[in-house]
């Protein structure tokens, strides 16, 4: 089929719109940390305290060239992913437990509300006086705090599916399992999909905050241990690397949901 | 005719932390074979409440319920289509075969079949946001014949409907129902529906629902449900019902 030169006018148009805020993007970057470096080197702001690009890319140099910077980055990620796969997968079967045994959800219901509302924090240093100054502290600090979430919403996309369709299957005499496999589960899945999202950035906030509280390795570790020797170059290279972890999980998971939605609906 | 459920003296009290509340009353109702009985009451009556308990999804308080078949089959058509968005109209046809573990290859041909005869074979891969109102609750009827039931429950199939789609709508269904030579039970509010489609109607009481009357629809000319609401006599049945059902307009 041939385009009417209207639609290729829109296309061109779209295309053109889409290359301009990249473009733009880009810019603001490039220009931040232009900003950034002469503010710093011309003492308009303080270099001790809020480092300087050039002394960042230098730090993260010297960190590759150690040869731990990888290590450092690998524990976090293993952190991270160890969490996040555990979030999902426990919180998944929480969630089917609370939904078939509505008693136990009722029991559980203050419990629940109390440790969604408590700042998970606080009992950090117990964890590590239970699991021990390693990585399970910080997989379990991570785990704690995003296992209520995908917990929570599951759960509530259970609950908000549509009663006729519980009441079709209870005409057909359905059992539990055929309910959950044929409605509940199915039915859910975009609810699932979407407390991916949500989880990847919870599993990073409890990653952080563990290596915070207690490690040897991690992105983490390498900002307090920047902070306690006042080495601040080394704080933002931390800071810098972890945003672009955070943006290239959050953009794998959001592709991971495209695809999975794509192929369901 | 051959009688297929004697319903007798069946009450139904609700449980509320308030207390009791009587949903239906004494009802005593025989069914028979071919028949297309229409229950008419005013909303919130408990005519739901009698359809859940012949569907066995809701129990009763007292009364006696005889089944004159053995294993005698019933099928629930509800108010919404309640198609499952996810599986294709063939899928969602045969969700009922499947939930019941017969999903045989002549159960299949026989859905397949339903579908092809009711204007849906076109649509067999496609998706239920495919389709117009009318046609998935086409679907959902045929999902509810698939399982062969004995005596068909219609829980006001067409309230969802806008009025024009309805009225055709009730129509087809009329068609396929006969058709397949089914036993009808439907509630529903609406009076005409009610004597443009069945062959006895049951006129409920308010809360607690008691059978007020009971109607032998006989028009003068009886035909499909559109064409009969033109018939002379469809007024008279109306007023009739009307009166009994004592709507209260304040």
């Amino acid at each position: 089929m041939s385009m009417s030169p209207e639609q290729k006018a829109f296309l061109a148009k779209r295309k053109k719109e889409k290359l301009l805020i990249r473009l733009i993007q880009i810019l603001i970057v490039v220009s931040f940390f232009i900003l950034w470096e002469l503010s710093a080197q011309h003492g308009l702001i303080n270099e001790f305290v809020f480092s300087k690009p050039s002394s960042i890319f230098q730090t993260i140099y010297q960190l590759i060239l150690a040869n731990n910077l990888f290590n450092h980055i690998f524990t976090t990620l293993y952190e991270i992913i160890i969490a996040f796969v555990l979030g999902i997968v426990l919180g998944f079967g929480i969630a089917i437990l609370l939904y078939e045994f509505p008693l136990l959800a009722k029991i559980l219901d203050p419990f629940l509300t109390m440790l969604n509302s408590l700042p998970k924090v606080a009992i950090g240093p117990l964890i590590i006086i239970i699991a021990g100054a390693n990585i399970k502290s910080v997989i379990t600090m991570a785990l704690l705090i995003n296992l209520i979430v995908s917990v929570m919403t599951i759960y509530n996309g259970f609950q908000n599916i549509d009663s006729h369709k519980i009441k079709l299957l209870n005409s057909f005499n359905a059992t539990k399992m055929q309910k959950l496999t044929t409605l509940i589960i199915p039915a859910s899945y975009s609810t699932i999909i979407s407390s991916l999202k949500l989880n990847i950035s919870m599993s990073q906030i409890g990653v952080i905050m563990g290596e915070f509280l207690v490690s040897k390795e991690g992105i983490g570790y390498l900002i307090i241990y920047g902070t306690q020797v006042f080495n601040l170059s080394l704080v933002m290279s931390g800071i810098l690397i972890l945003i672009i972890i955070s943006f290239i999980l959050y953009k794998l998971v959001v592709a991971l949901e495209h695809k999975l939605l794509k192929n369901k609906s | 005719m051959t009688k297929l459920l004697e319903i007798k003296n069946l009450s139904k009290n609700y449980q509320t932390l308030k207390g009791e509340i009587p949903a239906i009353l004494n009802i005593d109702l025989d069914v028979y074979d071919g028949e297309f009985i229409a229950i008419v009451g005013s909303s919130g009556c408990g005519k739901s409440t009698l359809l859940n308990i012949l569907a066995n999804l809701d129990n009763y308080t007292s009364g006696v319920i005889n089944y004159h078949k053995k294993n005698l089959k019933i099928g629930y058509m509800l108010q919404e289509d309640a198609l499952f968005p996810w599986l294709t109209i063939l899928d969602n046809a045969l969700l009922g075969l499947k939930i019941e573990k017969k999903l045989t290859e002549s159960n299949i041909a026989y859905v397949k079949n339903l579908l092809q005869t009711y204007g849906l074979g076109d649509f067999l891969d496609k998706y239920p946001s495919e389709l117009s109102g009318g046609m998935k609750q086409r679907v959902a009827l045929i999902r509810t014949l698939a399982i062969k039931p004995d005596i068909l429950l219609l829980d006001e199939p067409f309230s969802a409907l806008d009025y024009q789609s309805r009225l055709a709508v009730s129509n087809d269904v009329y068609k396929i129902i006969k058709k397949e030579h089914k036993t009808v039970i439907m509630i529903t509010h609406d009076i005409a529906e009610a004597i443009s489609l069945a062959s006895r109607i049951v006129v409920l009481s308010k809360r607690p629902a008691k059978i007020k009357s009971i109607y032998e629809v006989k028009l003068a000319n009886p035909s499909d449900p559109i064409s009969n609401r033109q018939d002379k006599k469809f007024t008279t049945y109306y007023d009739q019902i009307w009166r009994d059902l004592d709507v209260n307009v304040a």
